[in-house]
């Protein structure tokens, strides 16, 4: 009898020990779970809300932006306009690598500051050369470099996109002007899509972006530029807030050569249906099939 | 008692399971004491990944899946390869490995409950799980491979629970098993296995940006290995039960399953083989990643020592199940068997996962070395894994060499050296 008590009490205390240890050890997750509300964890994908809905969300977030970041924001949901299918071109004779539209992306669209990231890649490349395997996209000299030329790369909008079709929860789509946009709140952060991308073109958000007050940019679209959730894959959008609305993207505005066109591919006056007309054109990496909406040509 | 439902006993049954792995000799509490203490440290840093983010590991937007998804493909390919005790069980009706077959299969829960946990560690947003569900969340079925891949996988650990489930419980009622209510699941198990490491397989093989991954001999390649690691672990493990429990297995399953290993380690050394020459002699931008890995690029060369190390462990496991000598004595056997499970995790991990994503897509070569918070979350689910391996196969025992059982057979002291097989 004595040895049955002695063993129940020490199971009793192993037990204790045991569930004050786990408590003990899940102990961070308080920080956690404090910036997680239930409206935040319930709501449904952008396309299943109602607009009272997304409303709700998007007051919810200005708030959460308010309260953590210090900045009055505007978000808004600013839908494809019809007859509308953007297309963008990029001219290589006239790029000099400055990486202003880089930059100008990170600001636009309000990228973790720490990190310095973009959507955009410029990569150094030989001339006579197309073989990226001997291309740098860290240089640091002064630009342009004698016997270079420079490709900057951004998300291709594709419209076979591998991204889309491996994303296990469609929180990724391509959008009726031909924009693929990520829903940031139905993203479940397994990055997928970032090793299905051919062009590097999806950011991961490795902790939550910082971005001190006075340079947030407040102009944000629900499915572009606000800031984004820690743990979540973000993208090039085209800007959307800018150009559903007639604007120019931020780092077509920032490039000082002209090298970049952009417009309605389904507007025969359009300066980017004339490059395509009469340029000679090229897409990235065509053999794989993803069918981009991002044009390279040369002046020749 | 005869009249009891199912409704009585079996919550009473589960309750008793519960009891009993709470239950062992002080090896046992000593063990899972250790256990604990890894699984706890490896909690308390994914605690502290979630709260701080994922720049507390080693990866970056070039390399985008680490640790965490290389074990996972290779516990797929462990919860596959336990199935090869039920290929030569029923396929080929080899009696003795009947007694095995249940080893195998709580084998290859444990291992799904590993790659599950592998899972929800790599996610950035595990709160929002429930968007993976079926009929919750919004599924990308059929078209993406992640999404039948968490379908495959939960199938498995639904038929495995309730294949050994239904025989363990009906040994503990002290009934003959209905052969209509598991051999139809055993069966559907084999081919299943095979689903489950090829749904794997084609995550990556399907991604036209990666050459490394982009090739259609790795789903065979990954069912090779899977053949390795299965029969290595349960070489060891019925060992290890012979010795620590009252459990008899002939040599029988352990001759069949070196067997099995001495076709498996060459197969897949073949296929790797074969990879590396059209890698290698084609040249140009698709050896890249091979270069990479194999010989170090522009000065880089973080997975060259992980590599050459499996190598050198499936070469040796090889050599040594061929050797005369290995016929005869268990230590050689043991070591092949060792080699061989270390050689493939390495093979399949570090060495699979990471120069798919080295150089990146556009050519960049950025390494990656897991921190210290993925060695820690790694160690605590394979923690996790054997503690789940160990109560099964603990309930699972009892169960059958009649220590638990519904009501006490008086005079009965039938052990595992008498009791009747388990299935027929």
């Amino acid at each position: 009898m004595t040895q049955t008590t002695r063993r129940v009490a020490l199971k009793v205390l192993g037990a204790t020990l045991g569930a004050s240890a786990f408590a003990h050890a899940m102990e961070p997750l308080r920080a956690w779970s404090k910036d997680l509300s239930l409206d935040q964890f319930l709501q449904r994908h952008y396309k299943e809300l109602t607009s009272e809905e997304l409303a709700e969300g998007i007051r919810r977030l200005e708030r959460e932006t308010r309260e953590e970041y210090g900045r009055e924001v505007t978000i808004r949901d600013i839908r494809p306009q019809e007859g509308v299918q953007f297309g963008y071109a990029l001219s290589l004779s006239v790029c000099i690598g400055c990486r202003k539209c880089a930059e100008a992306c990170h600001v636009e669209n309000n990228h973790d500051r720490r990190t310095n990231n973009s959507y955009i890649r410029v990569l150094e490349m030989d001339q006579g050369s197309f073989d990226m395997e001997k291309g740098d996209a860290t240089y640091e000299h002064a630009v342009p470099a004698k016997g270079k030329y420079y490709m900057p790369v951004q998300c291709q909008q594709c419209d076979n996109a591998p991204c889309v079709k491996v994303c296990p929860v469609q929180a990724t789509w391509k959008e009726p002007d031909g924009i693929v946009a990520v829903d940031y709140n139905w993203c479940i952060g397994c990055r997928y899509c970032e090793a299905a991308c051919p062009y590097h073109a999806r950011r991961f958000n490795w902790t939550k972006p910082e971005v001190p007050a006075g340079e947030i940019n407040p102009d944000q679209g629900y499915l572009s530029n606000r800031i984004r959730p820690q743990g979540v894959v973000e993208k090039c959008t085209f800007c959307l807030h800018r150009t559903r609305e007639g604007r120019m993207p931020a780092c077509l505005e920032a490039c000082p050569t002209g090298a970049r066109v952009f417009g309605n591919l389904l507007d025969p006056k359009s300066e980017i249906r004339w490059v395509l007309e009469n340029k000679r054109i090229f897409v990235l990496k065509e053999e794989l099939g993803t069918r981009p909406r991002f044009f390279y040509f040369f002046d020749v | 008692m005869g009249k009891d439902t199912h409704a009585i006993t079996y919550p009473r049954f589960l309750l008793r399971v519960i009891g009993q792995s709470f239950e062992g000799s002080w090896r046992f509490y000593l063990w899972m004491t250790v256990l604990t203490a890894i699984a706890l440290v490896g909690a308390n840093a994914w605690a502290h990944q979630l709260v701080e983010g994922m720049r507390v590991t080693g990866m970056s937007d070039h390399v985008s899946w680490g640790l965490y998804i290389a074990n996972f493909t290779f516990g797929v390919g462990l919860a596959a390869g336990a199935v090869m005790m039920v290929i030569p069980a029923y396929l080929y009706d080899d009696h003795e490995m009947h007694d095995v077959v249940i080893l195998g299969e709580l084998l290859a829960i444990a291992a799904i409950v590993m790659c599950l946990l592998f899972i929800v560690a790599d996610m950035g947003r595990p709160d929002r799980f429930w968007h993976i569900l079926p009929g919750l969340g919004r599924f990308n079925w059929p078209i993406s491979m992640l999404t039948w891949d968490v379908i495959v996988l939960n199938g498995y650990l639904f038929i495995n629970l309730h294949i050994s489930g239904y025989l363990i419980y009906t040994r503990y009622l002290g009934r003959k098993p209905d052969r209509k209510w598991y051999l139809p699941f055993v069966f559907l198990s084999i081919g299943w296995a095979v689903s489950i490491h090829t749904v794997t397989a084609f995550l990556y093989s399907g991604l036209g940006g990666r050459p490394f991954w982009n090739s259609a001999l790795l789903a065979p390649r990954f069912i090779a290995s899977a053949f390795i690691t299965g029969p290595a672990f349960v070489i060891l493990l019925l060992q290890l039960v012979a010795r620590l429990t009252r459990l008899r297995v002939g040599d029988g399953p352990i001759r069949t399953l070196t067997s099995v290993l001495r076709v498996t380690v060459l197969l897949n050394l073949f296929m790797l083989g074969s990879e590396l020459f059209t890698s290698l002699y084609t040249g140009g931008t698709h050896s890249t990643a091979v270069t990479y890995l194999f010989f170090g690029l522009h000065g880089k060369s973080a997975l060259v020592p992980w590599i050459w190390s499996a190598v050198a462990l499936n070469v040796a496991s090889a050599a040594l199940l061929h050797l005369p000598a290995s016929r005869g004595s268990r230590a050689f056997l043991n070591a092949a068997c060792v080699a061989a499970f270390a050689g493939v995790w390495i093979e399949k991990g570090m060495g699979l996962i990471i120069p798919g994503f080295v150089p990146s897509t556009l050519h960049e070569l950025v390494e990656y070395v897991p921190s210290m918070a993925e060695w820690k979350i790694t160690a605590g689910i394979w923690a996790v894994g054997f503690m789940v391996l160990t109560i099964a196969i603990k309930v699972a025992l009892t169960v059958l060499t009649g220590e638990m059982a519904v009501e006490p057979r008086s005079g009965d002291t039938r052990t595992g050296e008498h009791a009747p097989p388990l299935m027929h």
